[in-house]
């Protein structure tokens, strides 16, 4: 199938997107996780959990994600821990952007009034329930919006991984331009894709958005 | 495992590149202060042309990553006749990228001043841009000061992305070095180091700056 220029570039480039999205995925799903579990751990009443969140997050925060990225990928072998590029790219970009949403979690639990707290005790829950059935669903209200920017984030920092040798959708871009050079076609193609699936993950956050904060008295949740 | 020796031996090439990093830190920011400032205003403009434009290329330099961006203008410049030398294409990548969010905070900054302050100016008879130079700015600028610092820190950590095309700033350095002895545990985590210890540094001077510009309660 031939398609005019510049489209006969697309199919190269889609295979690099699939790519791109896959790892889009996997480390918000890692990022998630940790930053759900640091965001408690910076909470917590126990000063030796808060001590190593605190260092994971200023140290995740502190350096260049490409850092880290190469740190992974080209010292820690050297240390005799051996990870291939696919599994160091969604580890760092997971832990990345899992310590900037531990503040986004700290600061939507912070949101959530004092007094649910006190009601939560009133009501002789412990502290895990208050947490899951109070605090946690008036939270993520506040805590979507900051994610949705998180995840745009995420997703233009995936093109860093390009420099690993995964091949995503900057990667293929690069591939393309040595084969044809023709980059203006290329990396303009590559950069309508991007601000597409972006638009996508925006649009699709909003509908999120708007079906968690569905029926919820939003009182006195400052949002 | 960590060889002290050669730690003290690259040490000196490091700290050489780190004044390029530095570099193109402050120039990437002076570009993207002033490019930022461009868009809030003109997406306050009274023309629909100039605001919707200004509010277009705020949302796509946002929306698409600046390694991409930085390839689009090493590689596409020379082609359109304009050849600029890597580390200056750099700054220009940085400069662009880091405007669309320092637009953005601007926007919050201007939007943060009372709307009598517009009629106040317009009552005394001040011109549009007299209007933002005189009383607008100087009112919406300083509270979003912090922010602004934020940003300047972001950039910092975005400079190791010019190693892509061909800058010699920290990591470059860092690669070569390794490349070169075959022991990339050293240089890259020294690289670590030094953004660790920078960024905090600055975060701690963003926060000392609140507390300064920011009025509380």
């Amino acid at each position: 199938m031939d398609l005019p220029r510049p489209f006969d570039l697309l199919p190269l480039l889609l295979d690099g997107l699939a790519t791109t999205l896959v790892l889009t995925l996997a480390a918000a799903a890692l990022a998630a996780v940790a930053a759900l579990a640091a965001g408690l751990g910076r909470v917590s009443r126990r000063a030796w959990i808060r001590a190593p969140v605190r260092v994971y997050v200023e140290v995740f925060r502190g350096t260049s994600a490409l850092v880290q990225l190469f740190w992974f990928y080209f010292a820690l072998p050297l240390a005799g821990i051996e990870i291939g590029a696919r599994t160091a790219a969604i580890l760092v970009l997971g832990l990345n952007t899992g310590a900037y949403g531990s503040e986004v979690v700290r600061g939507a639990l912070r949101a959530v009034p004092r007094g649910q707290w006190d009601a939560s005790v009133a009501l002789n829950l412990t502290r895990a329930q208050a947490l899951r059935f109070v605090i946690l669903p008036q939270a993520l209200v506040a805590m979507l919006p900051p994610a949705g920017n998180l995840l745009v984030e995420l997703l233009k920092n995936t093109a860093l991984v390009s420099l690993v040798t995964v091949s995503d959708l900057a990667f293929q871009g690069q591939v393309l331009r040595s084969a044809t050079l023709r980059s203006g076609e290329i990396f303009g193609l590559t950069l309508v894709l991007y601000f597409a699936v972006a638009a996508v993950l925006t649009w699709s956050l909003r509908l999120l958005e708007r079906r968690v904060a569905r029926g919820r008295d939003l009182g006195g949740l400052r949002l | 495992m960590i060889d002290w020796g050669y730690v003290a031996a690259i040490l000196p090439e490091l700290v050489r590149a780190l004044g390029v990093t530095v570099q193109a830190t402050l120039l990437g920011m002076v570009l993207a202060l002033v490019l930022g400032l461009l868009w809030a205003v003109l997406q306050r403009s009274t023309s629909r042309v100039a605001a919707g434009a200004a509010r277009g290329i705020v949302e796509f330099v946002r929306s698409t990553p600046i390694l991409v961006q930085l390839y689009f203008l090493f590689y596409v410049m020379p082609d359109l006749g304009l050849t600029l030398s890597p580390l200056a294409t750099g700054i220009l990548a940085l400069g662009l990228h880091y405007s669309a969010y320092t637009a953005e905070i601007y926007r919050a900054g201007i939007e943060g001043v009372p709307r009598g302050q517009w009629e106040a100016a317009l009552a005394l008879n001040l011109g549009r841009l007299d209007t933002f130079r005189f009383v607008i700015l100087p009112q919406a600028i300083p509270p979003v000061v912090p922010a602004l610092g934020n940003r300047f820190i972001a950039l910092f950590k975005d400079t190791p992305l010019l190693s892509a095309i061909t800058v010699l700033e920290l990591l470059q350095t860092a690669k070569i070095l390794g490349s070169e002895s075959f022991r990339y545990f050293e240089p890259l985590t020294l690289v670590g180091l030094f953004f660790l210890a920078l960024s905090l540094l600055a975060a701690w001077a963003v926060q000392r700056l609140e507390t300064r510009l920011v009025p509380h309660g």
